[in-house]
């Protein structure tokens, strides 16, 4: 096994690379990937430590997190398509109905 | 020495994909290297020795998640989204948070080094027979949050359809 | 030396599956169109080579010398990559399935789950096949075939749950092992799970009657519409490479792998002569057709045939009249073994094309119903009745077959009040008709 500041190292990479996803873009969709690699990249962390440790804990974490995620994608998807379908559009700027 | 090659490997894969998901103009190559990003990480998974966990990663996330997310840009795909400002006004703002992120935990790192990399990690055995050990594991100790899990599905699946229905 | 060993047999075997798979794939087109003939009281291809036998080639070759058309505004890339990743999907399933006790690429614990995993990767390469194509029709083609392949791989998932509930395994050897070991191939013990398999995996391929999104009298031709050339031979192999993946994960989940019928039983050891005798069977019937072909050179080639199918009988025959004890005779499972599962796998396949040809296609929406409203139910069912019948076996020690017979009726039972409540809402009665759906 590599040593597992490499693990770490990966993972925070991901972490930083989805921020500025977030952040970033104006495309809803594409948000919604980056909050997809954050996720990945705690699963990476959390199998990393489960192989470290010995016990398969960090896994059994990282299918839940497989799970919550998918459950997520779906609605989120859900969402976009219903705004989608009253607004024709997916930039996150032009989404401000709720706004005063 | 190939446990190096092969992290190295999957590790640049990732972070190149990742790089190509977040700065892609097109949402549907966006979506592919998201796909290439997550085999890269079920990759990594495989490495670790977590075996189910990479086929996991693989049928959920790369085949069910990824082919919805698909469907769903082809859905509402608009050429004058194409053509737009793709990134807003924060995005130096975006760069140099990340980065002092990055720097803090890559800091927090370094200083427990000695501690951290004293640990020798555990022979691999302990994780053998990983679809056995992960199995015993979510329907002995974590049967609750597995039963949870399922209805968190079901909630979910109700909520997309109902999001997602035509209003008559 | 050491450390390269264990790599040499597995790369010899990824290769001889590459090599081969093509030309493979197409004497199997060259089958269903016999097959087809037969079932239309006809000949079929009678023209190329004798009985039509080289037409594969001819086709091949045909293919890869027409022109090469990207449509306009097509996304270059994606066009080009979309045929790959349905090619490698379907080749990569193939490297954990046991062809016998010695031939398989790699045995891995996971090796069912590897190989559901990895076909579901092929719904990328039709999904973008069709967004790439920048056409109405191939789009429309790619979204519904995605949405009918998501539909059913839910229920053909379901389906072999309820036989690995019964191997105890996910390593494809040991699911075979299980079966030699408890003596009864699991289609005996889960008849309606193979049933949910057969229909969930024709519907997977794409084949008739699921065949919908690429019929030729639909959408053209779906998401291969706008392919030509090569890159539709690729798309081609493609579906008949997961044809035979999916024959293969039957086989060796329900019809018993590699073994032998009536594997445990030294009664039936005459079962060991079927093999040999069928090969020569075949021999026998080419070199009577020799003298009746026109040309010399067809006359030639149907000869070399049955030369070839005597060759066949020959190794077949070697490991067990080798002394016993010498390498040869310990090679009679490997090599026995490997035509047991190939002869399966060509049975299944025939199954498929005799259905292709008997039943009208399923339209749409007809499709999507059969495959939410009547395959998941009965799939998850299934595997619940196969788990009260495992459970009254194994814990309360009740004889196996009746506590199995048990879980298979309370799977009928359901399947029954599935298949009335739909026959309902087909035709209602007169008066009883449906309330209108509530606004959402």
């Amino acid at each position: 096994m590599v040593p597992i500041g490499h693990y770490l190292f990966l993972s925070v990479a991901l972490l930083a690379i989805g921020i500025v996803g977030i952040v970033t873009r104006r495309n809803v969709i594409i948000i919604l990937m980056s909050v997809e690699l954050i996720l990945n990249a705690v699963n990476i962390n959390l199998v990393a430590f489960s192989r470290l440790v010995g016990s398969v804990e960090g896994q059994v974490f990282a299918i839940f997190i497989i799970t919550d995620a998918a459950a997520e994608a779906a609605v989120g998807l859900g969402i976009i398509i219903a705004f989608f379908r009253n607004r024709e559009t997916v930039l996150a700027d032009e989404m401000d109905i709720l706004k005063w | 020495m190939l446990d190096q090659v092969v992290f190295y490997f999957f590790a640049l894969l990732a972070v190149a994909s990742s790089i190509l998901v977040v700065t892609r103009r097109n949402a549907v190559q966006s979506a592919i290297f998201l796909v290439t990003a997550l085999l890269a990480t079920a990759g990594i998974f495989l490495s670790l020795d977590a075996e189910f966990l990479f086929i996991v990663q693989v049928i959920l996330y790369a085949g069910g998640i990824m082919v919805l997310f698909v469907f769903v840009i082809m859905l509402v795909n608009l050429d004058v989204a194409l053509h737009q400002v793709q990134f807003n006004r924060q995005w130096m703002v975006a760069l140099i948070i990340s980065a002092v992120l990055a720097a803090q935990v890559a800091a927090a790192l370094a200083v427990s080094r000695k501690t951290l990399y004293a640990l020798p990690p555990a022979p691999a055995q302990a994780l053998e027979p990983n679809t056995e050990r992960v199995a015993y594991s979510l329907f002995h100790t974590y049967m609750l949050p597995f039963e949870i899990a399922s209805i968190l599905l079901l909630v979910a699946m109700v909520g997309a359809v109902v999001m997602a229905k035509k209003r008559v | 030396m050491n450390a390269i060993m264990p790599y040499v047999f597995p790369v010899l075997f990824a290769l001889v599956i590459v090599a081969l798979l093509p030309l493979v794939a197409g004497y199997i087109v060259l089958v269903e169109r016999k097959v087809m003939a037969d079932m239309q009281v006809r000949l079929g291809p009678m023209r190329v080579g004798p009985h039509g036998l080289l037409q594969p080639i001819a086709d091949a070759v045909k293919l890869l010398i027409k022109e090469d058309i990207i449509p306009e505004n097509a996304d270059r890339l994606l066009f080009w990559g979309a045929p790959l990743i349905s090619v490698t999907a379907a080749m990569l399933a193939l490297a954990a399935l046991p062809i016998g006790p010695f031939f398989q690429i790699a045995d891995l614990n996971i090796g069912l789950l590897f190989i559901l995993g990895i076909s579901s990767l092929g719904i990328f390469g039709i999904v973008l096949g069709g967004w790439a194509s920048n056409s109405h029709y191939s789009l429309l083609g790619a979204l519904r075939s995605a949405a009918q392949l998501v539909s059913y791989e839910t229920s053909a998932g379901m389906a072999v749950v309820g036989a690995l509930l019964l191997a105890g395994t996910l390593s494809t050897r040991g699911i075979v092992q299980q079966q030699s070991d408890s003596g009864v191939w699991f289609i005996f013990a889960a008849p309606v799970g193979f049933f949910i398999y057969l229909v969930a995996s024709i519907a997977e391929t794409n084949r008739a009657p699921f065949d919908m999104p690429e019929a030729e009298s639909e959408l053209v031709a779906g998401y291969m519409t706008e392919y030509s050339g090569f890159r539709w031979a690729l798309y081609f192999l493609a579906e008949y490479t997961n044809m035979i993946v999916v024959a293969s994960i039957a086989t060796t989940l329900f019809l018993g792998g590699w073994l032998r019928p009536f594997a445990n039983t030294p009664a039936f050891n005459f079962f060991d002569y079927l093999p040999p005798l069928l090969m020569l069977w075949v021999a026998g019937y080419c070199f009577r057709r020799t003298p009746k072909q026109p040309v010399a050179v067809q006359k030639m080639f149907i000869a070399a045939v049955g030369v070839l199918c005597i060759a066949v009988a020959g190794i077949l025959i070697m490991p067990m009249a080798a002394p016993s004890g010498s390498f040869l005779a310990s090679s009679k499972p490997g090599i026995h073994g490997a035509f047991w599962f190939l002869f399966k796998v060509g049975a299944y396949i025939y199954v498929f094309m005799w259905l292709r040809f008997t039943f009208p296609r399923y339209r749409f929406d007809q499709l999507m119903r059969l495959g939410w409203q009547f395959l998941v139910p009965l799939s998850i069912v299934n595997v619940m009745g196969i788990g009260i019948g495992l459970a009254l076996h194994r814990e309360l020690n009740w004889p196996a077959a009746p506590s199995l017979l048990l879980g298979v009726a309370i799977t009928l039972g359901v399947a029954a009040y599935l298949l009335s409540a739909a026959e309902k809402h087909e035709h209602p009665r007169v008066g009883e008709e449906e309330e209108t759906p509530v606004d959402a």
